[in-house]
């Protein structure tokens, strides 16, 4: 490895780090990456692909155990566990090997080892042993974030476990605690549920996916519960006692009364935290807050030339997110005229349990506390063909728009695919349509888009199938 | 089922108009093709007229009703066999949802959605007031009108803006876009809204300040006045001037015709039309003489449009005419090959429908060239303002007995001094000077006006 000095060092190979250095090579920078771990981050190899590949799996089977509904008989439905984690691991694997490709092909040097800031510009790799040092121009820090832990809740990869052990279980535990109701907490829940564990989830916050619009949060509790999950809000865990082969929790209420359950596993999802250790930042000036590097809205750290990206810059700890940032940044960098910060209104949100949730931009509280003036509307997946066909008729979309503007301020969805639909609106926030457009845009018939036509019409009091 | 009656749309571009008059009550049946009601838009009168047959069941929106959106649910008819019953749920129905229009006027309407998106032509209701064209003025308005730079130039910009600037009655031709290629978006909205409330403070500022109708307007606290306010007409005046004055740039060409030659020929030919009833105007000639002078110096006859710009081959005359409240600028079309009668009738129809508030959006709009006439003012000269995107426009002064200098002896002559302001992105002076000259020996010797 001769090179030493480049236009731009990229730290961590997550959707943050790898896109950013591809679309540096891509406007002619020199540009170099180093990760110590796995090429494609968390997203690749520990979150949203292998889960994405488990969940298939949970939902087929759970067809297969509905199979009489579709005029289907299936007997003697069972899984290899050993099976159906070694596909996500594949999955991932695959994956990992297409980014190393990414940037080789895109002239992107790639350094495998441990980076640390070191001096102005600076950049240190350890690797086997040894260190070299490089020099940049710019540095950009993509190294990410893992698993959140507490005081009294520490992961032991056995008996308590955090996204990673979830992802990779040897046995199928027969009753599961998930502490935190985030995407990630129930993305597992569902996972867990329909392999067949009896699920318990406590959370917090007075609702479930806290983060999406409250009537999501009261329709996806319901539509658990409906599953045979429990759910407990407005209540934490106090205490572990870490048993032989299980954990006994103690549930504080709202109430404040405790409750103490055993569980074979229990899953940490509490959010996450960046990782902003060992990296050298305090020495170089990066500003960190919360376990977050302090950015502006271009990805610039409080020291120049340092730029920060994706989860360790926070939330919403989102890969595309990530992605996006990685790009404004680098083309920030690279001079580039008339670019404009990344909008937070304009980052979807997915859940891949079953239900599906899906949202952009504000929801009805926030868009009410905003100070607007909102119409909304609903439609229910009842109302739409292809969802009874499918046989998926539970589930809403919901908009909701600037009543002076037709301003589309936000959308959410509920139900069967809806992850895939999202991104009509997306992109209709982007281009700033209106609901004059949205009304007099064709959706294909039979499909599941169709509600997002009908939600748009009935926030104007025209739906058409309902 | 009862029908709705709409508030039509008169042009593509219209989103509001004032429901002027009902010409029938609750109650009354009508028949297909009864004119119920009159609307009126910034340019023109149109009379509604009822293409179902029914029973006015109930009128939704009063009279002298101003800025109802376009496809407001104004009536509600009766078909036969249906009583008031039929009613509650009709109205109940229109008025799903209130929006600005219904506080504003008290009434129930469609929603937000019904009244801007331009889409929905009264058709299906019947009350198109054009039978004769009825799908087109709906293919047009589907699109709505692109606005344009004063270069002619299709200004990009999301929905979003486009309702958000029209909403503030910002001109979108002001606007920079910060998009991607320039295309507005709502925060260069939000921007452009915030820098123009304070030019509009300043008061030498203010008559160039992009956002006509800005709040920030304030008169003086001690002089007592009247607020007037401003007509469609008047904003739609207000808007287009100022981008022409702020973003044309302006030259001026005067000459001095004599019109004594001009002034016997018009004497010899009224007194032989005289039992036709027609009879030409000083400003027939000008206009013909405009139209010839142009097909003479077709650079004259010039629309700049960005990387380019048109030469019409055909000469369309707008003529601009005084009405109440401000004034209209309908059309002679190829005037150039259009002999004086016919430019004189044609022009006395148009200017007759422009007083009576009746010109068709046909009637007015397009053009390729402007006179304005203040001669029978008295003005001896002025600069007129370019009606963009026109690359021109005659001021034409009064006729009057001067004392000029012919063969080195001072003569009294009748002259007439025009002036020509030219856009000087498409023409230069010498083009200007050469259709002057054109115009001068067309006026000066109007024999030539015949070959
Ligand atoms: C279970 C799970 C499911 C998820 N599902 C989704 C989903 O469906 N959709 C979605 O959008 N997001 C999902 N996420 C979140 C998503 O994975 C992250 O937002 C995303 O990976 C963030 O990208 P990043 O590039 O910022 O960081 P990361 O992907 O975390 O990548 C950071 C990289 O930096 C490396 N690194 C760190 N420090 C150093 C150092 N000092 N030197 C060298 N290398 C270093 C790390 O090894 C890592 O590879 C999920 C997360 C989890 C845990």
């Amino acid at each position: 490895m001769a090179e030493t000095k480049y236009d731009l060092i990229v730290i961590g190979a997550g959707p943050g780090g790898y896109v950013a250095a591809i679309r540096a090579a891509q406007l002619g920078l020199k540009a170099a990456i180093i990760e110590r771990e796995h090429l494609g981050g968390i997203c690749l190899n520990w979150g949203c692909i292998p889960t994405k590949a488990l969940l298939r799996t949970s939902e087929i089977k759970h067809y297969l155990d509905n199979a009489s509904d579709f005029g289907l008989s299936a007997k003697d439905i069972d899984f290899d566990l050993k099976k159906v984690v070694s596909r996500s691991r594949k999955i991932a694997g695959q994956l990992n090997t297409g980014v190393k490709g990414l940037l080789k092909k895109n002239k992107v040097v790639t350094i495998m080892g441990e980076a640390t800031l070191k001096g102005k510009g600076g950049v240190s790799v350890k690797a086997d042993g040894k260190t070299t040092e490089l020099q940049a121009k710019n540095i950009i820090l993509a190294t990410g974030a893992r698993a959140r832990e507490l005081p009294h809740l520490k992961a032991d990869g056995k008996l308590i476990w955090t996204y990673k052990h979830a992802m990779t279980p040897e046995v199928m535990p027969k009753s599961l605690l998930v502490v935190g109701s985030g995407a990630i907490g129930l993305e597992f829940a569902s996972f867990y549920r329909d392999m067949g564990a009896e699920v318990t989830i406590v959370e917090m916050m007075d609702r479930i996916l806290p983060v999406e619009d409250e009537e999501v949060s009261a329709f996806a509790k319901k539509q658990f519960e409906k599953q045979g999950m429990k759910i407990v809000l407005n209540a934490s865990v106090e205490k572990v006692d870490i048993k032989k082969n299980s954990v006994t929790a103690t549930i504080k209420g709202k109430d404040g009364k405790t409750e103490t359950q055993t569980f074979d596993r229990m899953i940490l999802a509490i959010g996450i935290t960046g990782n902003v250790e060992n990296l050298g930042l305090e020495e170089a000036g990066v500003k960190v807050e919360r376990g977050h590097v302090v950015t502006d809205e271009w990805g610039r750290t409080a020291a120049t030339g340092i730029w920060a990206i994706g989860d360790v810059a926070g939330a919403p700890w989102l890969a595309h997110k990530a992605s996006h940032e990685g790009v404004i940044a680098v083309e920030k960098i690279a001079g580039i005229k008339g670019l404009h910060p990344m909008r937070k209104d304009l980052i979807p949100g997915c859940t891949y349990s079953r239900p599906q949730v899906a949202s952009v931009g504000l929801t009805e509280a926030k868009a009410k506390e905003a100070g607007y003036k909102i119409k909304v509307g609903k439609f229910p997946f009842i109302g739409n063909g292809k969802a009874i066909a499918l046989g998926e008729p539970e589930g809403f979309v919901k908009t909701i728009f600037d009543e002076k503007t037709g301003e589309l301020l936000g959308a959410h969805m509920i139900g069967a695919e809806v992850t895939e639909l999202i991104q009509g609106y997306v992109v209709a926030k982007s281009l700033e349509t209106t609901e004059a457009e949205l009304m007099h845009t064709i959706f294909p018939h039979p499909t599941l888009s169709e509600m997002m036509h009908e939600s748009v019409l009935d926030a104007y009091g025209r739906a058409i199938h309902y | 089922m009862p029908i709705e009656i709409l508030m039509p749309a008169l042009s593509p571009t219209m989103e509001t108009g004032t429901l002027a008059k009902w010409l029938v009550s609750e109650g009354d049946t009508v028949s297909s093709g009864d004119i119920i009601a009159e609307i009126e838009t910034d340019k023109a009168t149109m009379e509604v007229e009822a293409i179902d047959e029914g029973r006015i069941g109930k009128i939704l929106v009063a009279d002298g009703t101003e800025e109802v959106p376009v496809n407001a649910v104004i009536a509600i008819l009766l078909e036969e066999g249906e009583d008031e019953s039929a009613l509650d749920a009709a109205v109940a129905k229109s008025s799903g949802s209130k929006d600005k229009a219904a506080k504003k006027t008290d009434i129930p309407s469609r929603d937000v959605a019904d009244d801007k998106s331009d889409e929905e032509q009264p058709k299906a209701t019947g009350n198109e007031s054009k039978p004769d064209s009825d799908s087109e003025p709906e293919e047009k308005a589907k699109a709505p009108a692109a606005p344009t730079t004063e270069e002619g130039e299709r200004v990009f910009a999301s929905p979003l803006a486009r309702r958000m600037a029209q909403q503030a009655g910002l001109d979108l031709a002001s606007v920079t876009g910060s998009g991607p290629k320039g295309r507005i978006v709502k925060a260069d909205i939000e921007d452009a809204m915030g820098k123009a409330v304070p030019a509009a403070k300043d008061q030498a500022a203010a008559a160039t300040a992009p956002a006509i109708g800005a709040p920030d307007f304030t008169p003086p606290a001690d002089v007592p006045y009247d607020e007037v306010k401003l007509s469609g007409m008047r904003k739609v005046i207000a808007k287009r001037m100022t981008q022409s004055k702020s973003h044309v740039p302006h030259f001026y060409l005067t000459v001095d015709v004599a019109l004594d030659k001009m002034m016997a020929q018009r004497k010899d030919l009224n007194a032989r039309l005289e039992e036709d009833g027609v009879r030409i105007s000083v400003n027939d000639f000008i206009i013909r003489a405009c139209a010839l002078a142009l097909k003479k110096v077709p650079q004259a006859n010039a629309m700049f449009a960005g990387d380019k710009a048109y030469m019409f081959k055909r000469q369309d005359i707008s003529v601009a005419v005084a009405v109440e409240g401000g004034l209209v600028t309908p059309i002679v079309r190829d005037a150039g090959s259009k002999g004086l009668a016919e430019i004189s009738r044609e022009m006395k129809e148009l200017a007759g429908r422009a007083q009576e508030g009746k010109l068709v959006p046909e009637d007015y709009q397009g053009g390729t060239f402007s006179i304005s006439n203040l001669g029978m003012y008295g003005i001896r000269e002025f600069g007129a303002v370019i009606n963009p995107p026109q690359g021109a426009i005659l001021a034409v002064g009064a006729g009057e007995k001067r004392a000029v200098v012919v063969d080195d002896a001072v003569a009294v002559r009748l002259m007439m001094s025009v002036t020509l302001a030219v856009d000087h992105r498409v023409m230069d002076g010498a083009i200007g000077a050469d259709f002057l000259k054109a115009f001068k020996g067309f006026i000066e010797d109007p024999i030539t006006m015949l070959l």
